[in-house]
């Protein structure tokens, strides 16, 4: 009678269930119809890019956990996530061997010199993107129009261009709805900006699929919705006072909330569980703080689009508001001041 | 008044396969381990020799001071052996071989018994007489913890009939079957607390049992029977006075503070059962549950039935890998079947091999804050975490409250990451004690 050898654990000797890889293929899945929908309307060129940056991501990853003689952690799928939130930030004709550096970059210095998963103060996939962003000015603002017919089968010049070579700029090319703005002060319409009939990076014009990916995740509970709601409100309240002080200098709020990478960025890149703090009322400060710095940078600062930058900074604060925002122990008095 | 405290966890509750079936009686088996360590506290003393023969319900040990209680007979027979016996933490005690009589009637022998007319302090040393300790589960001496200290009084007697472990049923049971002695139990605790007003706390999924305890309030007994929703964990003495009164007990005080003291159910219809004929505990009431045994139950076994006849009476297959005694939230795995049923075992969970989750792979810590969300008086595991591996934990119980951590282990339970968490906790909070009782020796030297 009982002849196995009893398995002995420590209590609790039950789970949840719900674990790292599954939300974090989770994750993948939900950024998936983005993904489709970028190469639907950029063309071979976007699934290149994505690709090139998933595969850099992956291939850095497994390559530097074998160089410090560690397993593999390539099956935890951070690394397919931070690739493609990569490779959707990127424009689509954006040169391929750029792409793999940055695809390097985001896994190396964005997560492995701090530790590894869970470790990294920012977002991986943003310190590639804003390694990119100094390293080549030129063509991280090239953009490149939607919708081109043809748009299957060629592959833009430029996306080839060899490496250390900067591409020459391509004969056609598309002003994204921001720079538009800022620049030539043109209003795109709402319904363009939502659909995703605009230009911009690969995976940022469409606002409706972003965010059917975001409920999906938020109805598994693998995202906290306080993120994307807080910093779109902001967004939204911030801007919308800035319109009705005047409507011929400031965007409409509807127009702030549909372009460039604030759909993207709210809701796939803020809530990076690991860089986002980790109590309630901490997210919504986060979030708070990413809006404003979002609004103030479109507004008011030389770029036309801020959220790269807003949610490194709130990456930044990330560990400070985690300081100051403590709950309440039980059967503790909150230190009074 | 708040309704329930914080956060807390909706693990899978599995109490539906026992929660109908009637306590049922478990046959003796042919020998009898009983450790005297089954409580927190000194062990029980020895009093009976090798050889001796003995009557259930005779004394085999006495108390060995304050913060100790005796240990009865379970059944009428003879001393085997006085020698070490092993134990669930895997070290051997001090215990007692003890061979039943095979044809007796096994009649319990009475003592002296302990009136309702007695003054608080004989009940609370017939409560000590009778050997009992938390049948919750904790196993600490009911006559230390109902002892009221020199200028607190108590307000609220409350009655733990929570039960929030998942498989566990044998509150319920008790509730539905053995409400008379609940009742009198509750009239000795009265007395013995000075309490004006008594709260039967229940979680709703035992909503049978509060409504059969509701119609058996004796007239003008100062009880009230409270409903509260299902949440673990509720049936900790802090969480379920927040749930009742809405107060917080505070860090590193006790219920009296808040004029409350807490009994479960079990250990109050122990009392009523035991002190009106002056007997001692021999037996108690443990479900059996889990994917692995056939029999599934609740059933009243004697104290000191070894571990293996239990499980072979229940048809556990042979194939068990997992053996928790207690639930499977703060429960103990098993290592040795050769150990026995004590006063604090509640429960006996079984898992075979099949039902075993072996991809426990454990991940970093992604900060998800699903501990966070999870942890009842609002701790930060993820940061208590991280900081017991890197061994700060002077900064631990300083800044972060580890020792407000009561091991529930919610936050483990959640973490996606795998991370053993409360295991952590225990460790660094052991590590803590031992360098605190290390220090002043240092400084004598």
């Amino acid at each position: 009678m009982f002849s196995k050898t009893l398995h002995i654990s420590t209590s609790p000797h039950i789970r949840k269930g719900l674990s790292t890889d599954t939300i974090m293929q989770n994750v993948a899945w939900a950024m998936m119809p983005v993904v489709i929908f970028a190469v639907f309307s950029f063309g071979i060129n976007a699934f290149l890019v994505i690709a090139t940056a998933v595969i850099s991501s992956v291939l850095t990853e497994h390559a530097l956990c074998k160089w410090s003689n560690k397993e593999s952690t390539i099956s935890d799928w951070s690394a397919v996530i931070t690739g493609i939130l990569l490779g959707l930030t990127l424009p689509p004709i954006f040169p391929l061997w750029m792409t793999f550096l940055g695809g390097v970059f985001s896994v190396a210095v964005g997560k492995f010199v701090f530790g590894g998963l869970g470790c990294n103060l920012f977002n991986p996939a943003l310190v590639g993107r804003a390694f990119l962003q100094a390293a080549f000015p030129v063509a991280i603002t090239t953009w490149h129009p939607a919708f081109l017919d043809g748009r299957f089968l060629s592959i833009t010049s430029s996306v080839l261009a060899f490496p250390f070579a900067e591409p020459k700029v391509d004969g056609i090319s598309g002003a994204t709805p921001l720079s538009a703005f800022k620049f030539d002060h043109v209003i795109t319409d709402t319904s363009d900006l939502a659909l995703g009939m605009v230009s911009g990076s690969t995976g940022e014009t469409s606002a409706v699929i972003i965010i059917l990916g975001g409920i999906y995740l938020i109805a598994r509970k693998m995202m906290n919705w306080r993120i994307p709601i807080s910093i779109l409100s902001t967004v939204f309240v911030l801007s919308g006072i800035l319109y009705l002080i005047d409507d011929k200098i400031y965007p409409s709020p509807l127009f702030m909330l549909f372009s460039g990478g604030l759909m993207l960025g709210a809701v796939f890149m803020a809530t990076d569980m690991v860089g986002s703090p980790i109590t309630q009322l901490g997210v919504v400060i986060y979030g708070f703080f990413i809006g404003l710095l979002i609004v103030v940078i479109r507004v008011w600062g030389g770029l036309p689009e801020g959220v790269m930058y807003a949610i490194l900074l709130g990456n930044a604060l990330t560990p400070q508001i985690d300081n100051f925002i403590r709950p309440r122990v039980y059967g503790t008095k909150k230190i009074k001041s | 008044m708040k309704d329930s405290f914080k956060h807390g966890v909706h693990p899978p509750e599995n109490k539906e396969e026992t929660n109908k079936l009637p306590i049922r009686q478990f046959a003796f088996a042919p020998l009898i381990i009983l450790p005297m360590q089954q409580h927190i506290g000194a062990p029980s003393k020895i009093i009976v020799r090798e050889g001796q023969e003995v009557a259930r319900g005779q004394p085999l040990a006495v108390a060995d001071g304050y913060m100790s209680v005796p240990m009865h007979s379970p059944v009428s027979g003879t001393i085997r052996k006085i020698s070490k016996v092993p134990v669930i933490s895997g070290q051997m005690t001090e215990g007692i071989y003890l061979e039943p009589f095979l044809s007796s009637g096994q009649e319990v022998s009475e003592g002296s018994p302990v009136s309702l007319d007695a003054s608080p302090e004989q009940i609370l040393k017939g409560i000590q007489d009778a050997g009992i300790v938390g049948l919750g589960g904790a196993a600490f001496p009911t006559h230390v913890k109902l002892k009221i200290p020199d200028g607190k009084s108590c307000g609220f007697l409350i009655i733990n009939g929570i039960e929030c472990e998942p498989y566990l049923t044998t509150d319920h049971r008790v509730m539905l079957e053995q409400g008379d002695d609940i009742f009198m139990g509750i009239r000795y605790l009265l007395k013995s607390t000075g309490a004006k007003q008594v709260i039967i706390g229940i979680e709703a999924n035992k909503q049978d049992a509060a409504d059969h305890l509701t119609r058996k309030i004796p007239a003008g007994m100062p009880v009230t029977v409270k409903v509260v929703p299902v949440k673990y964990p509720q049936g900790a003495e802090k969480m379920l006075i927040t749930a009742l009164l809405g107060k917080e007990v505070p860090s590193g005080g006790l219920p009296i503070d808040v004029h409350a003291v807490v009994v479960n159910v079990a250990t109050t219809a122990e009392i009523g059962r035991l002190l009106p004929h002056g007997q001692g505990i021999q037996e108690r009431v443990i479900t059996i549950s889990g994917p692995g045994v056939k029999k599934k139950g609740n059933y009243l076994i004697p104290i000191g039935t070894p571990l293996r006849y239990v499980l072979e009476q229940v048809g556990a297959a042979d194939n068990i890998s997992e053996v928790y005694m207690g639930g499977p939230m703060m429960g103990v795995a098993v290592s040795n079947l050769d150990i026995s049923i004590v006063k604090g075992t509640s429960g006996i969970i079984v898992f075979g091999e099949q039902d075993v989750n072996k991809t426990d792979k454990i991940f970093p810590c992604i900060k998800c804050g699903a501990c966070v969300d999870a942890c009842p008086i609002s701790l930060n595991p993820s940061k208590l975490g991280i900081l017991s591996k890197s061994e700060a934990y002077e900064t631990m119980a300083d800044d972060f409250h580890l020792m407000d951590c009561f091991e529930c282990g919610s936050c483990s339970f959640v973490c996606p990451s795998n991370i053993p968490l409360v295991q952590y906790f225990r460790l660094s909070k052991s590590i803590l004690r031992k360098r605190k009782t290390a220090k002043p020796a240092a400084a004598n030297v």
